[in-house]
């Protein structure tokens, strides 16, 4: 006759009472998420945190003054396009990937990808969106740059009373646009492999300074390796599209080095992400 | 409507969830208790698909999380109030939901006064909330879609007692509205004066689950009377169990209907008889996860 708590091996069967639940009319299921939003808000979550917010500073502040020190500074041969672009272009490539990289890394570190992933349960879409967003930034991160590089060509050659000089030529933009790209991407490869914010930075510039110096101190002592190092390099690899010295060796190059440095590890960071619980 | 069935959550050989099954009911609250580790924060996350199942499945209105086309429009989920942008503002932590569900940037106005936080606290950012602060935002995220179904993990967690009273108030709106709650908590409290059914969990088994009146009856009655002997008497004949409480009192396991017919049938005089709810839920717990709780996990385990 005893009355013992519930067992745990037989559950007793909740019992629905009010009949209120059913006064629920059931409603439409919503409209999937297209991809489109998702890319919105990702470039959107890039630029509307404190982070964000003070790279782009950091970057518009390094624009302004490496062009005024050109300005300044520079002989008056050098004023050129190339000069004013490389000026404003060098501090860029070097603070935008650290977006790509943050936009990853901070679901994680940060933790908001409790949210992000349970908004958007399918976590290869919002990395894609992220991706993306990434590349378009870079595009236009270069085009900031170029427009900001020719007003100051402008104002420059006029100030100096030089004529304003255009010597880029359309292969070299577009070298400089791959190169920008292939930046975002390096980014975006670090942030999906390591997820974690001040690892990733770190992972970021010593995967651009470290690396790339001891490559070349290796190659100045190593005979052996001076041969080896553009099929090794990708840094290397990428300096003919910065200065539009590209030719089919160098796109060799390129895709040899950036299979190694990128692609392979890209596809281990994507893997890691939809396997890895976000905590 | 929440339904579990079977589900098991391995790592590394550890069974974190072990063939938990049970389900929640629109129109009502179901809380979800258990000691801390006890696998409730894992099912949850299980639950939206934030952590793959190793066996068994788990489906929010009748599929599976994955598979919800927008999630934040049929599910508001909070797990845990501190995952959030430490350097974005509350109010655009609120936007950036809205935007990725679909929805006008003033529905994200709209839940930051819902929530009650103020103008210039929605404008602050994250960093520099409190955790209650924190808990509100989450509300407010998990609101924010007009959801039918909400999973919260511990909401109540760094809120004061008005922001409990609140959230309280809140749950019990939102379940007599027809919509599915599941609350998890560890403190009994929390969950005894708002849920309606409860899921308890001990080392990732479910140890008891039932409607909230079904598991006070099943922590028993308390009667008191000036011959309290006889009636344990006439109650052990009957293959009762009673414990003594005070000198004139029994904690019985049976419920008052039975306790008060054996008094009758014994011509025993009662001076208090009722269900031994709050109390004997609480003993109920600890009772039920004695076997299962760290304090007396180290003695006694047979390797």
């Amino acid at each position: 006759m005893s009355t013992t708590t519930t067992p745990a091996t037989a559950p007793a069967p909740i019992t629905a009472s009010p009949a209120r639940a059913a006064d629920r009319t059931p409603r439409p299921a919503p409209e999937p998420i297209p991809f489109t939003r998702l890319l919105g808000v990702e470039l959107t979550k890039m630029f509307d945190t404190r982070s964000g917010r003070w790279l782009t500073t950091s970057v518009a502040v390094t624009a302004l003054i490496a062009t005024a020190a050109v300005i300044a500074f520079a002989p008056d041969t050098a004023l050129t396009f190339d000069t004013f672009g490389t000026a404003v272009g060098v501090p860029m490539a070097v603070l935008l990937p650290v977006l790509a990289l943050l936009s990853v890394t901070s679901e994680y570190t940060q933790r908001s990808g409790l949210t992000t992933f349970t908004l958007v349960p399918h976590r290869h879409r919002v990395v894609r969106a992220k991706l993306v967003a990434s590349v378009l930034v870079g595009i236009v991160g270069i085009a900031v740059a170029l427009g900001t590089g020719a007003v100051g060509n402008l104002v420059g050659s006029s100030v100096a009373g030089v004529d304003t000089v255009w010597d880029v030529s359309a292969a070299q933009l577009g070298g400089l646009v791959l190169a920008y790209v292939l930046l975002m991407l390096v980014g975006f490869m670090l942030g999906v492999l390591i997820r974690n914010s001040p690892g990733a930075i770190v992972a970021y510039f010593v995967y651009n300074f470290v690396l790339s110096t001891l490559t070349m101190a290796l190659a100045a002592y190593q005979p052996w390796f001076a041969d080896l190092q553009p099929w090794v390099d990708f840094n290397a690899a990428q300096a003919p599209f910065f200065d539009g010295t590209f030719d089919a060796t160098a796109w060799a190059h390129l895709a040899v080095t950036g299979s190694l440095w990128l692609v392979l590890p890209l596809a281990v960071g994507l893997w890691l992400v939809g396997r890895s619980e976000v905590k | 409507m929440i339904d579990v069935t079977a589900l098991t959550r391995t790592y590394a050989g550890h069974r974190a969830v072990d063939d938990v099954t049970f389900t929640a009911l629109p129109g009502r609250v179901t809380g979800f208790l258990g000691p801390n580790g006890a696998g409730k924060s894992t099912t949850m996350r299980v639950l939206v698909g934030l952590t793959p199942a190793t066996s068994g499945s788990a489906t929010v209105l009748g599929r599976r999380y994955a598979d919800l086309p927008n999630p934040g429009r049929e599910v508001g989920v909070l797990l845990d109030a501190s995952a959030q942008h430490a350097g974005r503002t509350g109010l655009e932590t609120l936007r950036i939901a809205a935007r990725t569900m679909g929805l006008p940037a003033r529905r994200a106005d709209e839940m930051v006064e819902r929530v009650s936080l103020t103008g210039p606290e929605a404008r602050r950012r994250v960093k520099n909330y409190s955790l209650g602060m924190r808990q509100r935002l989450g509300i407010a995220t998990a609101l924010l879609g007009d959801p039918e179904v909400l999973i919260l993990d511990e909401p109540a967690n760094g809120l004061d007692p008005a922001g409990i009273r609140w959230m309280r108030d809140l749950l019990r709106g939102f379940a007599d509205d027809g919509g599915t709650v599941l609350l998890s908590s560890h403190l009994l409290h929390e969950i005894e004066v708002v849920a309606d059914d409860l899921v308890v969990i001990g080392q990732g088994r479910i140890v008891a689950q039932g409607s909230k009146a079904e598991l006070l009856t099943a922590a028993g009655t308390l009667v008191r009377s000036p011959g309290v002997a006889a009636l344990a008497q006439a109650l052990e004949a009957e293959g009762v169990h009673v414990a003594p409480v005070g000198p004139d009192g029994l904690r019985v396991e049976a419920d008052p209907d039975l306790v008060g017919r054996i008094a009758l049938a014994s011509a025993t005089p009662l001076t208090e008889l009722r269900a031994a709810d709050g109390a004997g839920l609480e003993e109920m717990f600890l009772e039920l996860t004695a076997d299962t709780a760290r304090e007396s996990a180290p003695e006694g385990v047979a390797a």
